[in-house]
Parts: structure tokens; sequence; C-alpha cells
């Protein structure tokens, strides 16, 4: 029983970072409604910009600050250069588009920062979180940071006009114009928001992965998993859908014999592909009715 | 909460293409069979090799076209069926002793079948959710491929090496360049077979599921049935496509088919033009040729430099090969009316 609590306690832990990551995926999904897949590398390369910073000498807040600063000015920058003239292409020319942004941005801080893997600090510190050896108070930290950012949006979302015309501008983008809402710029604006959310994920989940550019990959497909599996409409689905595929990841390693590091993500995303079946929207997503 | 529900007029994944403007017409068809037929005899064996890839990949794209293009379904896990196809024919070439050409409808048949069943799940699924599913698929498979309770047959992380086939009856010819014609004779029976399986009963439910699934099942179109049967197809000739594949290269191992196949054969299918079946060969030289530029053009930034060469293509031509094709039509038009 202890071995069993242990690692779920270890899977909140790791499912803390899916979750983070999930969490820009849905943000960006909403204003979009696509996934970005060069989402990961946008975040990798906003956690390297921070890095930089405080090679530089500036304090770690001053840095998180300034990144955030710079990941949304570069979100909203990539909308306007790179997607808005694509905005009437078909959705797979757009896909294309992002894995064309993927490959630019790996290489570049490739080549800025190289391939070794470097620290990243923490401001929460790494000792043990109230007395456990299975969670930091690092993760713990991470936890904290993941549930605040999910209220905030939450908040924004519910009660703020803006987050009204956004929501207006991802479900009916027609209508949305129609009632006076610049639904061009509501994209940016979530393009914006995504890579600081990515950006708050990179630099959280960078002290436990080592900083590198291909950091993001294996986080990437978890946090779409996570993202899927609770519902790409619903940012609470989808801190959900982080911290149950962590669990899940963990309880697979443990209990199902022969399994190594290397079968766990098949099996993780089998099981959420089981789970898609039963509930096509995911755990948390309102299904879509459609008009013939 | 979940009484609210949204309520969307239905937009297509992949815009209606008409049946017409799937194909190539007569004359220029022509022309292009010449070309594929004249272009070994003047260039070196390496390149002769690298011309049987891109009719080798020009046939998984054409296959991925037919699923997307053709039903509107997307999928990610198109390696995966690449890599059974390859391990079908090359397990049946070096454990069974047999002749390398009658590995490959086996490899059809057995992707056909694997497609179909993967199929029947992937019905509940659609758009990303269909993704992420077949995106599993693709992930799971070069790990399944090293298990060692298969390694008897697959050869583990090894791989198999597979003898490639020398010319028959004696001609005088090079093995690359037997094998570029044999590569050319069974992609230009796949070619015709797609062609007429899209202009045929079924290419229509096809299409008429990719425009509108439940305006299709109102015309009494077995939604589910053709659904599936377009994933079998697929599956079956990106499985003869990777067959030919495991031939071409000589061997076979899990991690020649991780994702990043899945993600080429995309990348060619939206260059090519989606829909649209002969830009599956225009759409497999981008992906066969564009990472060796660029790579020519800068070592350390070839990632970088691939992509914007893939954003030029996508901002110049957002319908791929396709959209030049019609230009070039049109064109031709005028001049004759002249």
């Amino acid at each position: 029983m202890e071995l069993f609590t242990n690692q779920i306690l270890a899977g909140i832990a790791t499912g803390a970072i899916y979750a983070c990551m999930a969490l820009a995926v849905v943000m960006i999904y909403q204003a979009i409604d696509h996934l970005n897949f060069a989402q990961g590398e946008m975040a990798m390369f906003s956690t390297f910009v921070c890095w930089q910073l405080m090679q530089w000498g500036v304090p770690y807040w001053g840095a998180f600050l300034i990144t955030l600063v710079f990941s949304f000015a570069g979100g909203i920058a990539i909308e306007r250069l790179l997607f808005k003239p694509l905005a009437k292409a078909p959705i797979l020319t757009n896909v294309a588009g992002f894995i064309a942004l993927y490959a630019i941005i790996n290489s570049v801080a490739g080549l800025i920062w190289d391939f070794t893997i470097k620290q990243f600090p923490t401001p929460f510190g790494s000792s043990p979180f109230l007395g456990s050896q299975l969670i930091s108070t690092h993760q713990a930290g991470m936890i904290g940071v993941t549930l605040m950012l999910l209220l905030l949006l939450f908040f924004f979302f519910r009660f703020t006009r803006m987050g009204l015309a956004m929501r207006a501008a991802a479900s009916l983008p027609e209508s949305a114009r129609l009632v006076g809402i610049n639904t061009s710029w509501m994209i940016a604006l979530g393009w914006g928001m995504a890579a600081a959310i990515g950006a708050i994920a990179g630099m959280l989940i960078a002290p436990v992965v080592f900083l590198e550019p291909n950091m993001m990959l294996g986080v990437l497909i978890y946090g779409f998993a996570a993202a899927v599996l609770g519902g790409l409409t619903s940012p609470l689905g989808a801190v959900v859908g982080g911290f149950l595929v962590g669990i899940f990841e963990n309880l697979v390693g443990t209990y199902i014999p022969g399994v190594g590091n290397e079968l766990k993500l098949p099996i993780a995303l089998a099981l959420i592909v089981t789970v898609l079946v039963v509930k096509p929207a995911g755990l948390f997503g309102r299904p879509i009715v459609k008009r013939v | 909460m979940s009484a609210v529900q949204e309520v969307v007029t239905e937009a297509p994944a992949v815009e209606a293409v008409p049946k017409r403007a799937m194909t190539l017409g007569y004359g220029a068809s022509m022309v292009m069979l010449v070309l594929l037929i004249m272009a070994p005899v003047f260039v070196k064996n390496f390149i002769i090799f690298q011309l049987t890839m891109l009719l080798i990949y020009a046939l998984a794209v054409l296959a991925l076209n037919i699923l997307t293009g053709g039903s509107g379904q997307f999928s990610l896990g198109q390696s995966a069926f690449y890599a059974v196809g390859a391990y079908t024919s090359a397990i049946l070439m070096e454990h069974a002793g047999m002749n390398y050409a009658l590995t490959l409808p086996v490899a059809g048949v057995v992707c056909f079948g694997f497609g179909f069943l993967f199929g029947q799940p992937a019905l509940r699924l659609s758009g990303v959710y269909l993704a992420l599913a077949t995106f599993a698929l693709a992930t799971a498979m070069p790990q399944l491929l090293k298990l060692g309770y298969f390694e008897h047959w697959t050869g583990g992380v090894q791989g198999l090496v597979v003898t490639k086939p020398d010319a028959p009856f004696g001609l005088p010819m090079s093995q690359d360049m037997w094998l570029y014609y044999f590569t050319l004779a069974v992609t230009i029976a796949i070619y015709i077979f797609s062609v007429n399986l899209l202009k045929s009963r079924s290419g229509r439910a096809f299409m008429a599921i990719r425009d509108n699934e439940i305006a299709a099942s109102a015309m009494g179109i077995d939604v589910a049935l053709y659904k599936t049967l377009a994933f079998g197809v697929s599956a079956g000739i990106t499985g003869v496509a990777g067959g030919l594949g495991a031939i071409a290269v000589q061997f076979v191992a899990p991690d020649g088919y991780t994702i990043t196949l899945a993600i080429s054969l995309f990348l060619g299918m939206v260059v090519g033009g989606v829909g649209w079946l002969p830009g599956s060969i225009v759409g497999s030289a981008f992906i066969i040729f564009v990472p060796n530029i660029a790579e020519g053009i800068s070592k350390g930034l070839s990632g970088a430099v691939f992509g914007v060469l893939l954003f030029l293509v996508i901002f110049l031509v957002p319908h791929g090969a396709r959209q030049v094709a019609i230009v070039a039509q049109q064109l031709i038009g005028k001049l004759k009316r002249n």
C-alpha cells in the first residue's frame, strides 16, 4: 500500500510538469482551434532566454518577468508575421507551418546555446517537501504555480470582458466579428498568452529535466496527451489530465511487469486512447453538436 | 454546465476537391510516365536509388492522401503501417525464403487487415483526437518491434538485413536499375488502382463522408464501413511501400520507422496538395531532397533552413503542388484560345 501511495505521489510530481504544458496547449487551442506543435520549442526558447539573462547577472525574478514579457511579445510577433497570412489557408497547411516553426526554433536554439545540458535554478529550493522524499519543494512549488495559473485563467476567461471576447472569437468567429470584436487581434493575444504560459512551464520544468534544445519533446507529447485526455476546451481538464497522465505513467511502470522506460509512453498513450474511445471529447470537454 | 452544448456548422477539415481535379489529364500522365521511364538511363546508381526511394515515398504519401484527401481522416500513424509492411516483407524473405515480389501482396494484405482493425476504435474519434490516437500507434510501433518476445523474427534492436534482388531473366541491368523499374511498375499499378478507386462508388462514398458525415449517412452511406475501409486501403498501400522500402534499403530496424517518418509523409501530402493524387510525387520529392539541400546550405542550421523553405512553400502555394497545376492548366488553356 505504501508503494502505491508513494507511486501516486511521484506521479503527481511528474504530472505537474505535464499539467503546466497542457495548460499552455489548451490556451492556444482556445484561441486558434489548432494544436500548436511548436509550443514546446517556444517554451524551450523562452527558458533559454531566461537562462541567458541570469548568466548576464539578472536576478531570478527579474529574469522571470523579462522572459514573460519577451515570450508574450514573441508569441504575438510569430502570429502576426507567420500565421496571420496563413489564416485563409487550409488547416493542414497550418499544421505544416507549426512543424516548420518547430524545426526553425529547435535549430536556432541549438546554434546559439549548443546542445550541452545546462543546469537551471529553482526559486523553491530542492529539499524534501513535508518530509517526503518523493516530492521536493520545487515540485510542490510547481504544483502550486500551476494551480494558481489555472485560477487566474479561470477568472480571466470568466469574469473579464477581454476573456469573454476571446472565447467568443474562438468559438464563433463570424458572429464575434459582427458584435464588434477584433477577432484577428484576439488570436494574436491568444498566441501571446500561450507563449507566456509556455514560458512559465518551461522555466518550472527546466530544473527537473535540465535545459537543452530537445528538452521539451517528451514533455510536449505528454502535455498534448494530457490536454486531449482532459478535453481540449477545458483548462481545468488540462490540469487534471496532466496529473492523471503522470500517475498513469508511474503506476504502469511499477505494476505491469516487463515495462521498461521505453514502453511507458506507448502504454500511457494506449490508455488515453481507450479513455477517448469511451469519452470522445475528453473527460471535461464539451461535446460539439454538428449541424448539417 | 454539461447541458450547454456548442453548436457549430460543420466545416470539413479538408476542403472539397472536385473528382476530376484529383487526377492528371491523359497528356500530362503520358509525359510524366516517359520521364519516369527515361530518368535512370542517364544517372549514376546512387541517384537511381534515390529515385527508387522517391517512388516508394510517393506511394506512402499517396496512401495518406487517400485517407485524408479522400475520406477526410487525419493520420500521424502512417509510419506504423509502413513498418509493418517492411517487416512483413523482410521476415518472409529472410525466414521463409519467399521471392521478394511475392512478399509485397502479403505485406499489403497484412497491413490492410491491421489498418481495418485500427480503423474500428478510430471511428469514434475525429480531428485532433484521431491525430493523437494515430500518433500513439506511431510511437508505440518501434518499441513493439524491439520487444524481446518477437526478437527471433524481428532481430530486435539490430533489425534484419535483406538481400537485394538481381535482375531476372539475365537482363543486362544493375540491381539498382532493376529495382527502380520494378518499383515503377508497382507504383503505376497502385496509382491506377487508386485513381479508379476514387472514381468508383466507394471513392464517392469516401468523399461524401469527407465533405459532410451526417449528410453522407443520411444518403444511406455506411459511414463506419467506409471510414474503416479507407483506413484499410491506406494502410495496405503504405504496407506495400514499406515492403518495397525494405527491399530497396536492404535493411529493416525499429528506429527507421519512428514518428519522424509519419511527420515527413504528412508534410509530403501538404506540399503535394491534399486530395490531389499526382501531387504525391512532388511531395515525396520535397521530403527526400529538401532536407539534403538544407544540409548543403548550412550544416549547423539545417533544421532552420528546412523550416524556412517549408514556410516559403506554404506561403507561396498554400494548396501545394495542386495549386501550381491548376494555374498551369489555366495558362495553357488561355494560350490555346489565343
